[in-house]
């Protein structure tokens, strides 16, 4: 338990999949669920934050206000927040800090995005300043090319196999199985994701996260008002978004190249370690303690890594865990019960607030057929672009 | 290489036989950057806003590899059709930077490993109304020789 505490009075999601909807239908759906779940009224909230996508002619600018206009204006006070993929987790952050000054009590907090199919590619046109389009023209590197370096690594240097990728693919789709949010619900083998084809070496196809539409929205209370309202859900203890420090030597989408150690040291904690640790200090908490972790598994190697960057197991030594079940529900650690990204794949702003929806209905003993038994402490973990990245923990 | 070859950005490295990546040096601090910095000096300790050009070490090892087996999307142009995959590396400097490259002709995921030396080379990267663009690769030091006959 931490003094920043704040509570969270509902959870709610639209399904994610490829719908072919406006966001803030799939946005507007979530918060009504948030609601729903939480027995709180839209016009007794008083403070709603958007998360929102920045992408050339889409309007998903002003998200906050395009929602609290959906829902019908209520008078509430509005912020909109974009930090990538950890913009669920900041404008959750935006949203505990007003209740934690003492100038909200009730707070909802949405995001929603339409993803378009295959690669994610930069805007079109010619933009030789944009390190973003820069790194398509010069190097074709995509996004799984910049996972893929992060898999080969885990093989040359731990002796990880792409069998070992395959089992996590293989234990997150069984998890996803029984969510009636996730996208893909079937069961696959090793033998499965092996067959598919390679996109990016060591990478499979099905080692890969898809592109989804989807919607996730929390409601949140400061602590007092949840005592007086007999609201008994879990508490957040850490929304940590901390930046990286310099020189960044992780390489990162979409540069070129990492920061120079010529006039610095390495830090000593690289940036998603950082990113954990000060959730871990806000909470007041340490890796022994946490029961269930959502983490961002945009590969399914990419999973290994959080595990270790959470500080749960020595580095080099996740493979391990999934040989052994101990990430599995029922294991020792589950990590991703929702069946992560591979079985919602990404919808940018809504992605972090999933993870806190999950880690909600973990908490309360409401996961049916995916619970992970007796969880009491879940921490979330992801990473976006230009430095940004969040991890939350919550309590029962 | 054909004469009318033009670096397919500009600035960013030189070309002829010993070909080198172009970084630039704060003036105050000493902090190295790839691509070049113009603006604001990374270093949160230091408010340099001049910077030297630097000639980055042509030879690096291996920091991770993989290889894009399916065609990138635009603006990435192929340089063939149908589309050939290609292997990407990225390769830690003694500057203490790592850079990411296409790697060189001829050379894939299977010549690689963490570690290895590699060295800078300049070669085609795809061809447009004004010549052959080209762009700077990472070649396997170790072995060349075979290498450069099956290429």
């Amino acid at each position: 338990m931490s003094k920043h505490d704040v509570a969270v009075a509902g959870v709610g999601m639209h399904a994610w999949g490829k719908w072919g909807r406006p966001f803030v239908e799939y946005g507007v759906a979530a918060a009504r669920d948030a609601l729903k779940d939480s027995g709180i009224d839209w016009n007794d909230v008083d403070f709603i934050v958007g998360g929102e996508t920045v992408r050339n002619g889409y309007g998903g600018y002003v998200a906050g206000a395009t929602f609290a206009s959906a829902l019908g204006w209520n008078g509430a006070r509005v912020a909109t927040s974009y930090a990538a993929c950890a913009t669920g987790a900041q404008a959750l952050d935006t949203a505990r800090t007003r209740i934690l000054a003492g100038l909200s009590e009730v707070a909802l907090v949405v995001g929603a995005d339409t993803t378009p199919k295959g690669f994610l590619k930069p805007n079109a046109g010619e933009r030789w300043d944009d390190p973003d389009w820069l790194r398509f023209r010069l190097m074709g590197m995509t996004n799984p090319a910049y996972f893929a370096l992060n898999a080969r690594r885990r093989i040359d240097l731990y002796g990880a196999t792409q069998e070992d990728f395959a089992a996590v693919k293989v234990k997150n789709a069984k998890h996803g199985l029984s969510n009636p949010n996730a996208r893909y619900r079937k069961e696959f083998s090793v033998a499965d994701v092996m067959a598919s084809p390679v996109v990016a070496d060591p990478l499979h196809l099905m080692d890969i996260c898809a592109t989804s539409d989807g919607g996730a929205a929390v409601v949140l209370t400061s602590v007092e008002y949840a005592q007086r309202h007999g609201l008994t859900g879990p508490r957040i203890n850490a929304i940590s978004t901390v930046t990286p420090t310099f020189p960044q030597t992780q390489l990162d989408m979409p540069y070129f190249s990492s920061e120079s150690t010529a006039a610095a040291p390495a830090p000593q904690y690289t940036h998603k370690e950082a990113l954990a640790r000060a959730a871990y200090e806000e909470a007041g908490i340490s890796p022994e303690d946490v029961d269930v972790a959502e983490v961002y598994d945009l590969s399914t190697a990419l999973e290994l890594d959080w595990i270790e960057d959470l500080g749960l197991v020595e580095r080099g030594t996740a493979e391990q865990l999934v040989r052994t079940g101990d990430t599995s529900v029922g294991g020792r650690l589950p990590v991703n019960p929702s069946g992560g990204l591979a079985c919602f794949g990404e919808a940018v702003p809504a992605q972090a607030l999933a993870q806190v929806c999950e880690l909600t209905w973990q908490l309360r003993g409401q996961a049916e057929g995916r619970q992970v038994e007796g969880a009491r402490v879940g921490i979330t973990a992801n990473q976006g672009l230009f430095g940004h990245g969040s991890s939350v923990i919550l309590s029962a | 290489m054909t004469e009318t070859a033009i670096p397919a950005v500009e600035g960013w490295f030189t070309t002829g036989p010993e070909p080198a990546l172009v970084g630039t040096k704060c003036t105050a601090c000493g902090n190295i950057s790839f691509p070049r910095e113009t603006t604001f000096c990374k270093n949160p300790a230091c408010p340099g806003e001049t910077f030297d050009d630097v000639e980055l070490s042509r030879r690096g090892t291996v920091w991770s590899y993989t290889d894009a087996q399916y065609q990138p999307p635009e603006p990435f142009i192929p340089a063939t059709d149908p589309y050939v995959p290609f292997a990407l590396a990225a390769v830690e400097l003694p500057e203490g930077l790592v850079v990411i490259g296409q790697v060189a002709d001829g050379y894939g995921v299977d010549d690689l490993t963490v570690g290895a030396e590699v060295e800078l080379v300049v070669e085609p990267l795809y061809t447009d109304d004004e010549g052959v663009r080209t762009i700077w690769r990472w070649k396997p030091a170790g072995s060349a020789s075979t290498k450069e006959q099956q290429a």
